[in-house]
């Protein structure tokens, strides 16, 4: 297989193969968490458990104003990340095309300047999560494989696609396919691992907002 | 208690892993923010409190059971499998390093309610026989003699003597039909026993129908604080059984965080089926009398007076503004701590933690977040409603060489109560 037929099977059947598997693989993770369920409380509700896991689920995304120093740097960075990642993903036209391609619709793209800011800006908003990961005692201990193994997953579509805008370290189809194959790879993996909570992150707040609300208390 | 194994453990940890505990554990991302929200964190700056690290076998046990990560690693023979030893090892963590308060909970970014998480740990913890042996103790006196502090019937007697004769009024004991049944902490009856002549003449004024259990006054439930629901069902049963043999339509939960936990929120899912009455915390009660114009009292305490939120009553509980509608009418120079309400800090010996002396000198050390609170505003008087957090603010205050009164909500309310009804 020459490189020109390797990005033909990375950009089709790779890419189905990694798509079906995330989907699937999402969507399984997700029906296991709602089939296991919880109990239903026999005690009387003082308040509407439908209406504070929803609040929750926005309200969890607000800054909180009482944070400490590793509070603050985790949000901020953080959050850079996770801005920077999803303009990139949604608003670099070459993203916008693949995304016609298999939506059919389309939408308007960022300039490139401003696409090399938010890449620039989560790159290294990743590598300052990782320094801290490393130097703040609270999160070393509580670091694991995992922890590892989703930051460099997150990355590597990050860096060669930086690369690729920039035509750095390789010739352009090297890049191109080395991009795509790091894509795939996160998509393959993120539904078995922590990347998951990309969704139950929505259902976690939800929980905590009703376990609450059910009490009557506004969280 | 008796026949804990690890295998009983490991299986406690199985059945308790339900749908929001997986979500938890799937959702989190180590960021380690829920450390600043907990005192043992905070005033040790020692990672190994912080709250989400004291769940890790649990969560290992949900990884190796439930996900398929953590079932190929268990296939390959690289799971590392949860041991007697480790579970030793974080029987501190577990029990004296958390109080069940519930401050995690606010702050974690992804909604982990790790409160929750915590709880359901204590029941493989108990399973497994890594329970501490304060709390072991003080449930097996509770489950013995129905009071984890030892306290009995006869106490309960002398004391209603005794409130009878302060006050000139009956005090009812296992009166059929009555609305409410009034029932007490162990605390409050080994300690605080002011309360029951306070009661007494708070709904004399009010008119309100109540009555005392003889086999059923003790609400403190120690099963709810080891983590063993069984033995929770057994102690909250009793309580159950006086309300229904006297046909009560409420049960007034004592000051007492935990009781009102068991009683309020979890004692219905305990026995398995709802209760044929209605659970009220006193601080409620009294606030609803409040507001019918049924409690009227008169005078005021000018000192700089405080409040502290007990967290089962208050984050955990739901019942926030009520304490503050009833400080209104008596406190002019109430003043509120920082951080009130729902995110206030615990005093360090709830869930359990005041029954394990292992832990004092941590529980002792801890304190100095809530002296930061009270340095804060220079309070004279901190009025609370839950008996255990008033014993461990004395303590916390005394350690520290404070001179702050403590008083309990209830007891205050009676104080100014109106001439007539005195």
């Amino acid at each position: 297989m020459n490189p020109q037929e390797l990005l033909y099977w990375v950009r089709g059947t790779g890419l189905q193969i990694a798509a079906a598997v995330f989907v699937s693989g999402m969507s399984y993770r997700m029906l296991h968490l709602v089939l296991l369920g919880r109990k239903k409380s026999l005690a009387t509700p003082r308040g509407s458990e439908w209406r504070s896991g929803l609040r929750t689920i926005w309200r969890r995304s607000l800054v909180m104003p009482e944070l400490t120093a590793r509070g603050r740097f985790t949000v901020t960075a953080g959050s850079l990340f996770h801005l920077g990642f999803f303009i990139t993903l949604l608003f670099l036209s070459q993203h916008i095309d693949v995304l016609r391609a298999i939506l059919g619709f389309g939408w308007p793209a960022l300039p490139r300047g401003v696409i090399d800011i938010t890449a620039i800006l989560s790159i290294a908003a990743l590598i300052a999560l990782l320094a801290h990961r490393f130097m703040d005692p609270v999160k070393r201990l509580l670091s694991d494989f995992q922890d590892y193994l989703s930051w460099t997953l997150t990355f590597l579509p990050l860096l060669t696609g930086f690369m690729l805008l920039r035509g750095i370290g390789f010739d352009y189809l090297t890049l191109l396919i080395l991009h795509t194959l790091s894509i795939e790879l996160l998509l393959v993996v993120a539904p078995f691992t922590k990347l998951a909570h990309m969704l139950s992150i929505f259902a976690a707040r939800w929980y905590n907002g009703a376990i609450a609300g059910f009490k009557g208390v506004k969280v | 208690m008796a026949t804990s194994s690890l295998q009983r453990g490991i299986n406690a940890f199985v059945e308790q892993i339900d749908g929001p505990v997986a979500t938890f554990f799937t959702s989190c991302v180590h960021c380690g923010l829920c450390a600043d929200a907990c005192l043992f964190y905070t005033e040790t700056q020692d990672p190994q409190y912080t709250p989400i690290h004291k769940l890790a076998p649990l969560r290992r046990v949900w990884q190796q059971e439930y996900t398929f990560w953590g079932k190929l690693m268990s296939r390959l023979g690289l799971g590392k499998p949860v041991t007697d030893a480790e579970l030793a090892a974080w029987e501190p963590l577990v029990y004296d390093s958390c109080t069940l308060c519930g401050r995690c909970s606010l702050a974690c970014p992804v909604g982990n309610d790790i409160a929750y998480m915590v709880r359901k740990m204590r029941e493989g913890m108990v399973a497994s026989g890594h329970a501490p042996e304060g709390l072991k103790n003080a449930t097996r006196r509770a489950i013995e003699t129905g009071s984890p502090m030892g306290v009995n019937l006869n106490t309960l007697l002398a004391h209603i003597k005794h409130a009878e004769k302060e006050t000139g009024l009956s005090v009812p004991l296992d009166k059929q039909g009555a609305d409410y049944l009034m029932v007490l902490s162990s605390a409050e009856i080994a300690e605080y026993s002011e309360i029951i002549p306070a009661v007494t003449r708070i709904f004399h004024q009010a008119g309100v129908s109540w009555t005392m259990a003889s086999d059923g006054f003790e609400g403190t439930n120690s099963g709810i604080q080891i983590g063993s629901s069984d033995l929770a069902a057994e102690l909250l049963g009793r309580i159950v059984q006086a309300a229904e043999r006297l046909k009560v339509k409420y049960v007034i939960s004592p000051e007492c965080g935990h009781a009102y936990t068991a009683l309020r929120w979890e004692g219905p899912n305990l026995i398995g089926r709802p209760y044929g009455f209605q659970v009220i915390h006193i601080i409620e009660l009294l606030d609803q009398l409040r507001s019918e114009g049924r409690l009227r009292t008169e005078g005021v305490d000018v000192t700089r007076m405080t409040f502290h939120d007990p967290c089962q009553m208050v984050r955990r509980g739901g019942v926030i503004e009520q304490p503050r509608n009833l400080l209104n009418m008596v406190a002019p120079n109430f003043v509120e701590m920082p951080d009130a309400g729902i995110q206030n800090w615990c005093c360090g010996g709830g869930g359990g933690v005041s029954a394990i002396a292992r832990a004092e000198p941590l529980r002792i050390k801890v304190f100095s977040r809530k002296k930061a609170q009270l340095d804060a505003i220079g309070a004279d008087t901190i009025v609370t409603s839950c008996s255990n957090c008033r014993s461990m603010l004395q303590d916390g205050l005394e350690h520290n060489h404070m001179d702050i009164n403590v008083v309990g909500l209830t007891e205050l309310i009676a104080e100014h109560l109106a001439p007539a009804a005195k």
